[in-house]
Formats: C-alpha cells, sequence, structure tokens
C-alpha cells in the first residue's frame, strides 16, 4: 500500500518534474536573453528647424561612440541600441517623447539632447519616471545648481553657463585692462539663455575689472533674421567693445551684417558662440580678431585625442563636429565607464557610480571630466577664449580657463543665489 | 524706453542718416515681398500663405547660382525667375483648384505647401544653415554720409528695389496687361466675358508675386542666414505691412513697408525693448483711423 502509494506519488512527482524540466527548458533561453538582452537607450533632440545641425551632430556623436561601445562588448555585455526622437525644439514635444521612450519603447536610460527650454520639462519626466537621464545640451545653470531641481537620476553631461562666464569674464577683463575697453554693450537674443548668459558674464567682467561700464544693450529676437536696428544702435551707441551670445545662424546673420558695417574694426567683439564649426564654416567673411569661448574646435585642447575625435568624427559624417556633438560623446563615455565600475547597465546602480565618477577624456582641460558628486555636473572640461582667423584653424591665442578659479567664484555665486 | 537716446539722435545728422539708411533697407526687403503678397490678393482674393517660401526659395536658389556662376547679377535674376516659375506651377497645379472655394481650404492648401516647400529646402540644401557670403564687389568700408553710417551694399539694395517698385507700378498702371490685372481684380466675369483667358492671368500674377518674392530673396541672401523656414518671419512683417497699407494696394505697401522700416530703425533707440511691439501698435492706430488700411479701398 504505501509501495503503491509511493509509485503514484513518484508518478506524479515524475509528471511534474517531467512539466517542469519542460517549461524550465523553454524558459532557460528567454532567462538568458534577459540577461543578455541590448539596452535601449532613448534619445531626444532637435532634428529639424533652425537647430537641425545641433541636433543631428548629437545624433552623430552618439551613434559614433554607441558603435564603439558595442564592438566592444557593449554595455556591461549589453548591446546599446538607441531610440532616437524629433522633438522639433518644443518642450511639450521633448516631454512627451521621454515618456513614451520609457513606456513604450521600453527605454532603459534617457538622453536629454534638448536646448534648455526643452531639457527643463524632460527634467520633469525624469523626476516622475525616476529614469537614468543625463542632460547633455542645457547650459542654463540652475538645471542643476538649484538643489531644489536636483534629482538622484538626473546628470548634466555639458557645459554650464556659469562655468563659461567666469572664464570668459576673467579673459575679457585681461583684455580690457590691456586695451582700456570701458565702455561695453550686449547684444544677445531675447530669451532666458541670452539674459542669463549676458548678465553672468558682464558680473564677471566687472568683477575682474571694475572699470568696466555697460553703456547699452539690444535684445534681438532669438532666430531674427535682420539685425540692422541691432547695428545701427551699436554704431549709435559707440561702446569699445561689444558682449554677445548670439548662436549659430543667428551669431553669422549678425557677422555678415555687422561686415557691411565695418563693424569689427570699429568695435573689440567678444562673442562666446562663434568657436563652433557650424558658425565658423558658415561664415564667408569671418573677420579676424573676434574674441570667442571655444566651443568645440579640434585644436583646443590641443592634444592629439582631441584632434583624433574631431577627425574621426569628420571622416565619418563628412563634417565637423559641433558643441553638442562632444557634449553627447562624453554621456556615451560616462555611461561606459559607469557600467564597467558598476558590473551592470542598471540605470540605479549605474547613477550610483556615476557621482564623481572622473574618466579620461578628449574634451578634458588635463584630460579627464568629472561627473561632480555635490550636483552632479561635469566639471574639468577644457574651457577656452582665443581669437578667430578667416581660415583654419580658425581660432588662434587660446588662453585656457582655470578650474581652481572657476570653482571658487562658483561657490560664491551659489551662495549669492542661496543654491550652497 | 530710452527717449533722450532717441532724442540725441534725432539732434544729430549723423545718427539720422544711419538710422534712416538702416529703415530704409528694412522696409526694402519688405516691400518686395509684402508687394507680391498683396498682388496676389488684389487679384486672386487668395491669402498666399506660401509666399514667405517662395522669398525662402529666392533666396536659396540664389546660394545655388552665386555659387554656380559667381555673378550677383545674373543671381538676383536667376533666383526671380526660377521662383516665379514655381509660383506659377504652383498656381497652375494646386491654387487653381480652390478659387472661390472657403478661405479654409485655401489656408490648407497654403499650410500644406509651406511644410512641403520647407523639407522639400531640407532635402535639396539641408537642414544646417547656410551663408551666401557678400560678393566682391561689395566688400568695400561703408560710405560716411554726413557723418552717418551707409554700407554700400544697402544703396544697392534699396536701388534695386525701387526700380523693382517703380517697374511694377509702371506695369500696373500705364500697361495694357496691368489694366487687365486691375480689371480682373475688379471684376474676373467680366474680363473673362471679353475673351481674355482668366486662368492664364491668375497664372502671370502669381508668377509675378514670385518673382517679387525671389527678388528679395536674392537681395538678402548675403547678409541673411539661410535656414528651412526662413520665411515665415517675414511672412508675418509681410502681412503687417499689407493690412497697414491696404490689402491689395501696392503703393500702400511701399508706404507701409517704408514706415515700418523707420519705426523700426528709430524704434530700436526708444524704445529698445518694445519695437515689435511699436510695428503692431501702428497697425493697429491706422485700422482705428482707417480700417481697411491706408490705401485700401472700402469693400462694396
Amino acid at each position: 500500500m504505501t509501495h503503491a502509494h509511493r509509485n503514484r506519488l513518484d508518478r506524479r512527482t515524475l509528471l511534474k518534474s517531467a512539466a517542469a524540466s519542460t517549461v524550465g527548458l523553454l524558459a532557460a533561453p528567454m532567462v538568458a536573453r534577459a540577461e543578455n538582452k541590448s539596452i535601449k537607450i532613448g534619445m531626444s533632440t532637435i532634428l529639424s528647424g533652425r537647430v537641425a545641425q545641433l541636433g543631428t551632430s548629437s545624433r552623430n556623436a552618439v551613434m559614433m561612440e554607441v558603435e564603439k561601445v558595442n564592438a566592444a562588448g557593449g554595455l556591461a555585455g549589453r548591446q546599446i541600441e538607441m531610440v532616437i526622437r524629433d522633438s522639433k525644439g518644443q518642450p511639450q514635444e521633448a516631454a512627451r517623447l521621454s515618456r513614451e521612450l520609457v513606456n513604450s519603447d521600453g527605454c532603459e536610460i534617457l538622453i536629454d539632447a534638448e536646448a534648455s527650454s526643452g531639457a527643463f520639462a524632460v527634467h520633469e519626466v525624469a523626476r516622475d519616471l525616476g529614469m537614468l537621464t543625463l542632460h547633455t545640451n542645457s547650459e542654463t545653470s540652475s538645471l542643476s545648481a538649484d538643489p531644489k531641481l536636483r534629482l538622484p537620476n538626473a546628470f548634466r553631461v555639458c557645459r554650464q553657463g556659469v562655468h563659461d562666464c567666469i572664464v570668459g569674464g576673467a579673459y575679457a577683463a585681461k583684455v580690457a585692462k590691456a586695451k582700456n575697453l570701458t565702455k561695453w554693450m550686449t547684444t544677445s537674443p531675447d530669451y532666458a539663455y541670452g539674459r542669463d548668459t549676458t548678465a553672468e558674464y558682464m558680473s564677471y567682467v566687472t568683477h575682474f575689472n571694475p572699470d568696466v561700464e555697460v553703456v547699452g544693450e539690444a535684445w534681438p529676437k532669438l532666430f531674427q533674421p535682420d539685425y540692422t536696428e541691432v547695428l545701427t544702435k551699436i554704431l549709435q551707441t559707440k561702446p569699445q567693445a561689444l558682449y554677445s551670445c548670439l548662436w549659430g545662424g543667428d551669431v553669422t546673420a549678425f557677422i555678415d551684417q555687422g561686415n557691411i558695417y565695418a563693424l569689427f574694426g570699429q568695435v573689440e567683439t567678444f562673442a562666446v558662440n562663434m568657436a563652433d564649426y557650424t558658425a565658423l564654416t558658415a561664415v564667408k567673411n569671418l573677420p579676424k580678431g573676434i574674441h570667442s569661448g571655444n566651443r568645440y574646435i579640434k585644436t583646443f585642447p590641443n592634444t592629439p585625442e582631441n584632434a583624433a575625435w574631431g577627425d574621426a568624427y569628420r571622416a565619418k559624417y563628412n563634417e565637423y563636429p559641433t558643441n553638442w556633438a562632444w557634449e553627447n560623446a562624453s554621456a556615451i563615455h560616462f555611461l561606459t565607464a559607469a557600467a564597467k565600475k558598476a558590473s551592470s547597465a542598471d540605470g540605479a546602480k549605474l547613477a550610483e557610480v556615476m557621482k564623481g565618477l572622473t574618466i579620461a577624456s578628449p574634451f578634458g582641460a588635463d584630460g579627464n571630466i568629472t561627473l561632480r558628486a555635490e550636483d552632479q555636473t561635469m566639471t574639468g572640461y577644457a574651457i577656452g577664449w582665443g581669437t578667430t582667423i578667416p581660415t583654419e584653424p580658425y581660432v588662434t591665442d587660446m588662453t585656457t580657463g582655470d578650474w581652481k578659479q572657476i570653482f571658487e567664484l562658483e561657490a560664491e555665486w551659489k551662495k549669492k543665489k542661496n543654491y550652497a | 524706453m530710452d527717449l533722450a537716446t532717441l532724442a540725441t539722435c534725432l539732434s544729430s545728422t549723423a545718427c539720422i542718416v544711419t538710422q534712416s539708411t538702416g529703415g530704409l533697407i528694412i522696409g526694402m526687403l519688405l516691400f518686395l515681398v509684402a508687394a507680391g503678397l498683396t498682388l496676389i490678393f488684389g487679384v486672386l482674393k487668395v491669402v498666399n500663405f506660401t509666399h514667405g517660401s517662395f522669398y525662402m526659395l529666392g533666396a536659396y536658389f540664389a546660394l545655388t547660382i552665386y555659387q554656380v556662376t559667381g555673378s550677383y547679377t545674373l543671381t538676383i535674376l536667376g533666383a526671380g525667375v526660377a521662383t516665379a516659375i514655381v509660383g506659377l506651377v504652383f498656381e497652375r497645379l494646386f491654387i487653381s483648384r480652390v478659387y472661390g472655394q472657403n478661405v479654409l481650404m485655401q489656408l490648407l492648401v497654403c499650410y500644406g505647401f509651406v511644410l512641403i516647400f520647407d523639407d522639400l529646402v531640407k532635402i535639396i540644401w539641408g537642414v544646417e544653415f547656410k551663408s551666401m557670403g557678400m560678393p566682391p564687389a561689395f566688400q568695400v568700408p561703408p560710405l560716411f554720409i554726413a557723418g552717418g553710417v551707409v554700407p554700400p551694399f544697402y544703396l544697392f539694395v534699396v536701388g534695386v528695389a525701387l526700380v523693382i517698385g517703380l517697374a511694377l507700378w509702371l506695369v500696373i498702371e500705364r500697361t495694357r496687361l496691368g489694366k487687365t490685372v486691375r480689371a480682373a481684380a475688379y471684376n474676373p466675369s467680366m474680363v473673362a466675358a471679353l475673351g481674355i483667358n482668366t486662368g492664364y492671368l491668375y497664372g502671370l500674377v502669381f508668377a509675378l508675386g514670385g518673382l517679387l518674392a525671389g527678388f528679395a530673396g536674392a537681395l538678402a541672401a548675403p547678409v541673411r542666414s539661410l535656414t528651412p523656414g526662413m520665411g515665415f518671419s517675414i511672412l508675418i512683417e509681410s502681412f503687417i505691412v499689407t493690412v497697414i497699407g491696404g490689402m491689395g494696394s501696392i503703393v500702400g505697401a511701399f508706404v507701409a513697408a517704408l514706415a515700418i522700416g523707420l519705426i523700426r530703425s528709430f524704434g530700436s533707440l526708444g524704445f529698445p525693448l518694445f519695437t515689435d511691439g511699436l510695428m503692431y501698435l501702428f497697425m493697429v492706430l491706422v485700422l482705428i483711423a482707417r480700417p481697411t488700411g491706408l490705401f485700401g479701398k472700402e469693400i462694396a
């Protein structure tokens, strides 16, 4: 009886075991696939409209770096699959796409390659979904500096306005002292970036050189086609120096139109966004001697690594990279290093090890860049100012920014803004 | 508001010359675009939202022609003619099908083609902005007239725009073709009854509008960034000019464009944060005083 019972039990056990084994055998490849399946990274950027070239270069740079990562085995063994969408530069569209990339496309990491207006919208999506998010283009300082906005899962992997302003201000003040330029005027695009950056830049110029006085301002609209009224106002105001953070097609139109008034021979011009290949190669008659911060040029930092990266990009896409390109490439560099350190591609684990992570980079001032732990923003990237020449390398006599000075003044700025 | 700067400027001949030249150049380019727009509306009663796209195409045609020929004269003529052909084809194939239909249908067709033309530009010339560069003949220092700064290129642009405007006025007011066009604007059925092919006439008017927008694009190309969608901003300003001048009035477009140019130029000194607002304020004041615009005719 017992034996018979045991036999019956054995048969049941056998059947159960067989069923379990069958399920197990069928499920095993799925488990294996889950462990090795590709990881989707979602990216919204601007692929149409007037800023499309920057968005396209962001996509190009990411794809170039992802190819390298995948060829080397992927992100912690998982091949990266990029899902890239066009926000057309509209913040609400950037937010909608980011949400969709996670909820519908199954992306596990987000790259927010938007301008500032879009970045703040995507930041709220990151807050809501808790997804690891890398802001790769927004330079508005508050995005990472304001503690109220800070998220454990969001990082800024790009320049920050205040860093550029400190370096630019110190450089401009030095030139102003040497050439006795006391009367300054500004002309920048009339939106948050233009207003904030100009105010910060000029505050550092006057910080380093109290003799400087702003005698006039002009605020053209973003993407304004005609700068005649701005140019005539500048001629009327007769400043000795001019600061502008016009960018892209706006700065080239301004230069082209300023040329016919011979403006740049009369006024010492500081155009922070001039030294990017998009602008440098588009202007047909680039004046000599315009002061500009580096956006992306392959000769600054003047290292073989940076030159090689710029040349590789050009060889692949038949054009030079942009400021947004190097920033997005850096995002992939950080992800790769973090995955190696965490031995995982899990977003939360990556976020944990990314805080304070320092990596070797072609774009580093000393060959390294860091995601500073305290505010999860990139530091250590090369910042410099030089003057334009009409032919390659387009910008020469670069003066390198001092990160020690940047950190000191940034800390003061944070206190002033109640961010510290 | 910086009325002191404006007052200082108005007391200085140099400043008046500089600002007036700036106002003239803004106004003349606006006039060329607005003249085509108002002509098409006057005759065809179509609010041509694609007109900004014609301006954009003119600028891009200019870029290519200049790169190929190196001649700026050929560039202006070629860009004008090429845009006129686009206008003609567009009218014959598409706009001619919506004459007399609901205005929303006309707007829909026009808006659809704004998007199509933008995409065509992206496909042909790329998404990135382009710069044509200044022709060598104009790469010269500015002139100083009564102490004011006057770029020779702008003198050229103003001169060409004036010649084109005068020629247009002569054609419309002093030729048989012009009389027919004006008659068609007033009573198309009667014109058709007299044996005139109104379809051909309408195509011609659209081509003329395209020609003017093409000229404007070519004249602006050396100093403006060329981007897909660049026609939109000038379209808005051209509509303002058209409304102020009176829908359908070329003389009105000329006067309004000049007024807008000067308001922008001097307004940027006295009201630096309200320059655009001044333009709209002027429009509101004109419409309160004359609801049909400065030279518009009462609608029967």
